[in-house]
């Protein structure tokens, strides 16, 4: 299971705060990043990577949402801010830098007739006012549904892209990770569920038995997230302000190399198409 | 060095081999104590305060922290799975004491043995993937307090069997000759001597696996379903107090992370209080005419 490794990063990203907070004033360069808890575990495995790479640099990776990275950067108590969705119009005085793209995939299990689900049915039977297959062409059987857990990112995305609050979801299944998501829908034939889209299209590709939906007519898979043409996506940005120092520079050209992709993979999000 | 200077030595040495286990008995004793002063240091911005921990709803993003049904959860799996456990392990450990071949029971204590060793979350892993489906077949969605109940009985059962074993074996060596030499049956003197007499062992074997079931954690996450609800029926998804800390920990921070404190708070002043009620109970039913004869750990 996968759920060891999350809470090792939350661990590591701790610690982390805890060291680079004890040697701020150590000489040598430091750098500060904040912002989206959704990029800091991605940040942190980076840092790490540049630290080694670096000697004698700092980086600092705090969570504390989106917000708190935009706030930080303004207010110069952070070098980069951690931002997990588009710049907004209002912010224009920033920088971003897609370094990532997070996206989720609606699955079914690959005996599920129905091929494809509106944005509006999906509504429906998250919210339990559709309970049986019949009633969007497949079977008549009930509907499994599975949420993913308060807090995850992917809830956080796919709850924003339905413009749903949390409670109004009548969940039969809630998960933690993608690994149990996988297996919950492949493992019941009546399930439907929404993972990240990395996890569902390497599931699915090695033999699991799910198959991910199209949404709104595109292609659900890492190549249409990474062009930015899957709507259910969103880019996770180190964004800036003014021009970067030395090291800052040096810090996001390095997350946006393709020497950081396994990295980025292994947290289950997309390396952008272009570098 | 002869032998005799091992049985008489100075009472230095005694005094040095009690200091250094009172401090090791000690140390023990102040970690639980300051596991329990952190718990609530930590949760106590909301325990102490009208929060609403103790109602249903459990709305992170909203503010609600309802604990109630999380903690009805981890009672009701963790009571079904002892009810599902229990018969049969005494009548394993009885089969396999009194009525196997004894090398028959011999092997099948050694397979218990080997249960007993398996990681918790390969339980899990087999529930998620097999059990849970096939319960989905006739009450879907398959994941629920009764698929989590019965990954849970497996996990317990394997010790629960070999405790109860020891047990009997105790209450055998004891008695099983005088009541063979009175000319009574097997299953009677089991029934009506052995049974009752290592009752006062069982029942403390019983509350520690009580203790197992609630406080594990991963089995349960995979097979339990997680929905925050009263389970309406045995076929209901729930959610425990385990889970609930383990599925969101890792993203939580403020008044969410708190609330998950006091969701630990409460599991281990739960754990404790049903120890001591335990504790409570076996001494009183050791002093019980079923008693005599007990064992003298206690």
């Amino acid at each position: 299971m996968k759920l060891v490794p999350r809470n090792l990063f939350f661990v590591v990203t701790l610690v982390a705060a805890l060291f680079a907070a004890g040697c701020s004033r150590q000489s040598g360069e430091h750098l500060v990043l904040t912002g989206s808890s959704t990029i800091a575990p991605l940040a942190t495995v980076l840092a790490e990577r540049f630290e080694a790479a670096h000697p004698g640099v700092k980086v600092d990776v705090q969570a504390g949402g989106s917000a708190r990275g935009v706030a930080d950067v303004r207010q110069g108590l952070a070098n980069i801010g951690m931002v997990s969705r588009a710049l907004k119009a209002d912010e224009g005085d920033l920088v971003a830098d897609t370094i990532a793209q997070d996206g989720i995939a609606m699955i079914v299990h690959r005996d599920n007739p129905v091929a494809a689900l509106t944005r509006e049915q999906i509504i429906a039977i998250y919210t339990g006012k559709l309970r049986d297959w019949k009633a969007v062409g497949g079977t008549d059987a009930p509907i499994t549904v599975v949420n993913k857990a308060e807090g995850r990112s992917t809830l956080e995305l796919f709850l924003s892209h339905l413009k749903l609050e949390a409670p109004a979801i009548r969940a039969d299944v809630v998960i933690g990770d993608n690994q149990q998501g996988i297996k919950t829908v492949a493992g019941n034939p009546q399930a439907i569920g929404y993972v990240s889209i990395g996890t569902a299209e390497y599931e699915a590709g090695r033999g699991t038995p799910v198959r991910l939906l199209p949404l709104d007519g595109v292609e659900p898979s890492t190549a249409t997230v990474a062009a930015g043409r899957f709507p259910l996506s969103r880019p996770l940005n180190l964004v800036h302000r003014g021009e970067l120092s030395g090291i800052a520079r040096d810090f996001v050209a390095f997350a946006r190399s393709p020497q950081v992709n396994d990295l980025v993979t292994g947290q289950y999000f997309v390396p952008p198409a272009v570098r | 060095m002869s032998p005799a200077s091992i049985s008489f030595r100075r009472p230095s040495a005694d005094r040095l081999l009690y200091r250094a286990l009172a401090v090791s008995a000690g140390a023990v004793a102040a970690i639980l104590a300051l596991i329990l002063v952190y718990l609530t240091a930590a949760s106590a911005s909301l325990l102490f305060a009208d929060a609403g921990l103790w109602r249903l709803d459990w709305h992170p993003s909203l503010g609600a922290y309802g604990l109630l049904a999380m903690l009805v959860g981890s009672l009701t799996v963790s009571a079904l799975a002892l009810l599902f456990a229990v018969p049969p392990g005494l009548v394993l450990a009885i089969w396999g004491r009194f009525f196997a071949p004894p090398w028959l029971g011999g092997l099948y204590r050694g397979a218990m043995g080997l249960l007993a060793s398996i990681p918790s979350v390969v339980y899990g892993f087999w529930g998620l993937v097999t059990l849970v489906p096939w319960l989905n077949r006739w009450a879907p969605p398959g994941a629920s307090l009764l698929a989590a109940a019965l990954v849970l009985a497996l996990m317990i059962l394997p010790i629960l069997v070999l405790q109860a074993d020891l047990a009997l074996d105790e209450a055998r060596r004891r008695h099983l000759p005088a009541a063979m030499a009175l000319g009574a049956s097997v299953s009677g003197t089991v029934r009506r001597v052995l049974l009752p007499t290592a009752a006062p062992e069982l029942l403390p074997a019983v509350l520690l696996q009580l203790g197992r079931a609630l406080g594990e954690t991963m089995a349960v996450l995979m097979v339990a379903g997680n929905v925050v609800q009263l389970p309406a029926t045995i076929t209901s998804p729930i959610r425990t107090l385990t889970a609930n800390i383990a599925l969101e920990m890792a993203y939580a921070s403020g008044a969410h992370q708190t609330a998950l404190f006091a969701s630990g708070w409460l599991l281990l002043v739960l754990v404790t209080l049903i120890m001591l009620g335990a504790r409570a109970m076996a001494g009183r039913f050791g002093a019980g005419p079923a008693g005599e004869g007990r064992g003298d750990a206690r």
